[in-house]
């Protein structure tokens, strides 16, 4: 069994999986049922100024019947009293002394409004704090939230102002609602930030109701944007946590990995683009805090199937598999190869590769009646479109096809010494109606 | 997890398939995986495009899917439930080759006819009244093909059929674990909201003459089936409890049969046998058996059909042949003998292999006949060795006004191919008609 146990900036936690700042964060008695799971920290449901809630406060993307895909929600940080959750914490933090407890703050944007706020929960006994910088809805109306995180300025002026209250670490929460990641995170560095957490939820209307035109989630006769989080927003926070990881001014600040996480093989991919830990929140509002334990064993399984005895080995791993463009090997010639025997004629790869790509795949009807494909050599550009739609497991494979051609990049390719000749690419789009 | 949600068991002998959930048919549209050149719509003899109307299901837009799939197939709700899917569109089914259960295609083409044809959703055809008028010659599968198609082109159309109900064997001959009576005559009335016009208890030949047809229309279909199952010549045969098993089906339809206690044998091996040895033991006869001359790979029934039976307590009787039904009054006992195949391959008699089945009933399903000499009415219409009705390509028989399918003319397959005839033949008339009237 691998050692799942971490170390995000001097906090020891006994796994890298937290619970984000969210609905399921909201009460110490959920917090207490989730380290019992087998949570190793969990990040408090934002404290901060006085809010009431709407009812109506979440709606859901479902894709081909498989409900929740992406969630959206309008719910605002904490309707709970203060001084409730600083009991909750203190409690939680003595029955559960080894399990993390980081706490998410939001209040207005002064130096002795954070400083009063920071006091209480360091004395509650919070390891750490999490400034939310990220709330996309509500609170950002008022001067908080993402409104903070979408100026670096104010991010690093706040992540000071914390800095300089707090005796525990700081972690800066980052909103994905901006153009450049980096800019945010290199803002909480300069402010001092410990650790970054990242993503917040993205501005969403999920749907609207057909019937009353309304988006969801309906409130009365009205909606409003909300977050969106779930499996559907992950690529997203994986290119923007790569890209800190991989930025020589934020390489080594940890990173809590956030968005659309659920399966080990999530936890896997935030850990190898430089994640130290990961929160969850929309898996868990799905299925329930038992989801860990699934991760627990299959991370441990994965690690153990590397060699790895500890998860740190795994961090960072794919950092530096991630290039620009133009860094890429342009004379990396693959094809696609279809196994006939395992083949059931279904024909998507055919109409996905004649409609959608490249008119690679020749399909005729085969004595017995079947669809026959076969990809047409020369024309594959090797695109895995064809791969990506067949419905049959191993059934096309991308086989790399080496004609002794030499890596060549764009960068070499358009410099005045390129290293090779460019390897010959299929001619398409010749005529009109006889492909 | 899905094979656990549209696993369908079969009750009692009365209940049909339960049509489907929103919920379920949607988790089944989803796993459709919309193939190109789809081999389900190939299998289909009606060409419904199958995941057209499947994809639509998944879309939420049933009123479009009702419309794909009786564009194709105007009688696409009792298809759905009557069809041998397993061996057209479902056994097509890509998945199956994935070694997976085939999309449930039957129920999901049911849930999305059913409230176009059953309910209030109006599907709304659009036409131009031609002024041309076509008799149909039976009002079962094949004549509401034809019929209703006809009607969508513009055409008046009326249907004439001898029994009291229209719907042909869709309402008279269909196993009703399958479809129920009610069903059928609920999807004949949609047909007749197209604009067709039906008059039953109407016998061509009695009731109206074929000389009044021909001067009342402007062409005719005849999609007349085919007739009873006709007396083997065996002694005993006109004993109380001996009868045709299509009967026997239209009595189970009309609720006029009590089986408890009854000990009932089946002759034949095709699906007319398979729906009555299980149906009889569906409604609680006490013992049923099927006896067939024959092995069990050589019948004509489908295997899925005859699995069925087999799982209803039914029990086979192989290479027999009944000689004689014993009785007084009524049947006591089915008599036969021993069957094999002779060393230059033909099907003998065993000598000396005589014995009893014990039975109260004794059902003949050992095929139509033809209806040779009702056909003999139509001049030009002629008829082949097989008692077939002889047609070209597009359904026109001998006689250039007189346009046929259907059982009569295949000699006896399932509703979906004659509904195909009768499309078919629909647009042959059309033709005609308009090239008669030199449009």
């Amino acid at each position: 069994m691998a050692d799942l146990s971490v170390n995000i900036c001097g906090i020891e936690s006994p796994n890298p999986f937290w619970l984000a700042s969210a609905p399921p964060t909201n009460t110490g008695d959920q917090i207490a049922r989730a380290f019992e799971a087998g949570w190793g920290g969990a990040v408090w449901k934002t404290l901060g100024v006085a809010v009431e809630n709407v009812y109506s406060r979440y709606s859901s993307v479902d894709i081909n019947g498989q409900r929740m895909m992406g969630l959206n929600n309008i719910e605002l940080i904490t309707d709970r009293s203060l001084e409730d959750n600083l009991v909750e914490i203190q409690e939680v933090k003595k029955r559960y002394p080894d399990h993390v407890v980081v706490v998410s703050l939001m209040v207005d944007s002064n130096p002795d409004a954070w400083d009063v706020i920071i006091k209480q929960v360091e004395q509650a006994g919070a390891d750490a704090i999490e400034l939310n910088f990220g709330c996309p809805h509500g609170m950002s109306e008022r001067g908080m939230g993402a409104a903070v995180g979408q100026v670096p300025e104010y991010t690093c002026d706040i992540t000071g102002w914390a800095k300089a209250s707090a005796t525990v670490p700081v972690f800066v929460k980052l909103t994905p609602n901006i153009t450049d990641i980096t800019v945010a995170a290199r803002a909480a560095k300069n402010g001092g930030a410990d650790a970054v957490s990242l993503i917040n939820t993205i501005n969403s209307i999920t749907g609207v109701d057909l019937d009353s035109f309304v988006p969801r989630p309906v409130v009365g006769d009205m909606s409003s944007h909300g977050g969106y989080c779930g499996p559907a927003v992950k690529p997203i926070a994986l290119n923007m946590v790569a890209a800190i990881a991989a930025d020589p001014f934020t390489e080594d600040l940890p990173i809590s990995g956030i968005g659309g996480i659920g399966l080990w093989q999530d936890v896997a991919e935030y850990i190898l683009l430089g994640s130290t830990t990961i929160q969850v929140a929309t898996a868990v509002m799905h299925y329930g805090f038992r989801i860990v334990e699934d991760m627990h064993e299959g991370l441990s399984n994965y690690l153990d199937s590397k060699g790895m005895a500890s998860v740190n080995e795994l961090r960072g791993l794919s950092v530096n598999k991630v290039t620009d463009w133009q860094s890429l090997d342009i004379n990396y010639i693959i094809k696609a190869e279809i196994d006939q025997d395992k083949c059931i004629n279904c024909g998507l790869c055919y109409i996905a590769c004649f409609d959608g790509a490249h008119q690679a795949i020749s399909a005729e009807r085969s004595a017995d009646g079947k669809t026959k494909v076969a990809i047409i050599e020369d024309l594959c550009v090797g695109c895995n479109l064809c791969s990506l739609v067949c419905p049959v497991q191993g059934c096309i494979e991308m086989v790399e096809r080496d004609h002794g051609q030499t890596h060549m990049t764009w960068n070499e390719y358009v410099s005045d010494d390129k290293p090779a000749e460019l390897y010959p690419r299929p001619k398409h789009g010749i005529t009109i109606g006889q492909a | 997890m899905n094979q656990m949600m549209t696993t369908t068991v079969v009750m009692g002998g009365l209940a049909p398939q339960p049509t489907m959930s929103h919920d379920e048919a949607l988790v089944e549209a989803h796993r459709c995986l919309m193939c190109w050149d789809a081999p389900c719509t190939r299998a289909c003899p009606t060409t419904i495009d199958v995941p057209g109307f499947i994809k639509r299901i998944a879309n939420d837009d049933l009123l479009g899917s009702a419309r794909t799939i009786l564009e194709s197939n105007i009688l696409g709700a009792s298809c759905a439930r009557v069809c041998p899917t397993e061996v057209l569109c479902a056994g097509a089914c890509v998945l199956n080759d994935l070694h997976e259960r085939p999309i449930d295609i039957g129920r999901l083409q049911a849930y999305a006819t059913d409230d176009v044809v059953f309910g209030d959703i109006e599907l709304s055809v659009e036409s131009v009244q031609s002024g041309a008028s076509v008799g149909v010659v039976g009002a079962g599968p094949a004549g509401l093909s034809c019929g209703a198609e006809l009607a969508k082109l513009g055409h008046a159309v009326v249907l004439y059929d001898a029994r009291r109900q229209p719907g042909g064997l869709n309402t008279y001959g269909v196993a009703n674990y399958k479809m129920d009576m009610a069903t059928s005559l609920r999807e004949v009335e949609f047909v007749q909201g197209l604009g067709v016009e039906i008059r039953t208890s109407t016998a061509v030949g009695t009731d109206v003459s074929v000389g009044q047809l021909s001067a009342d229309h402007d062409a005719l279909f005849l999609g007349v089936g085919l007739g009873s199952v006709p007396p083997l010549g065996l002694p005993g045969e006109d004993l109380g409890g001996v009868g045709d098993a299509l009967d026997f089906i239209a009595d189970v339809r009309a609720g006029k049969v009590d089986l408890v206690g009854e000990r009932v044998a089946v002759i034949g091996g095709g699906n007319t046998a398979i729906d009555a040895v299980s149906q009889a033991s569906r409604l609680g006869a006490e013992r049923v058996y099927l006896v067939y001359r024959r092995d069990r790979d050589e019948m004509k029934a489908y295997p899925h059909d005859i699995e069925r039976a087999l799982s209803s307590g039914v029990e086979f009787i192989h290479w027999s042949a009944p000689i004689r039904i014993e009785g007084e009054g009524s049947v006591s006992a089915l008599v036969c003998e021993r069957t094999e195949y002779s060393s230059d391959g033909d099907l003998v008699s065993v000598p000396d292999s005589e014995y009893r089945i014990p039975v109260t009933m004794v059902l003949r399903a050992t095929g139509q006949e033809k209806r040779v000499g009702f056909l003999d009415q139509f001049d030009g219409v002629e008829t082949d060795h097989g008692g077939r009705v002889v047609v070209d390509d597009a359904f026109r028989t001998g006689n250039p006004g007189i346009w046929a399918g259907g059982d009569c003319v295949n000699g006896g397959k399932e509703v979906v191919n004659a509904v195909a005839h009768g499309k078919a033949a629909a647009m042959s008339i059309d033709a005609a008609l308009r090239a008669a009237a030199g449009k």
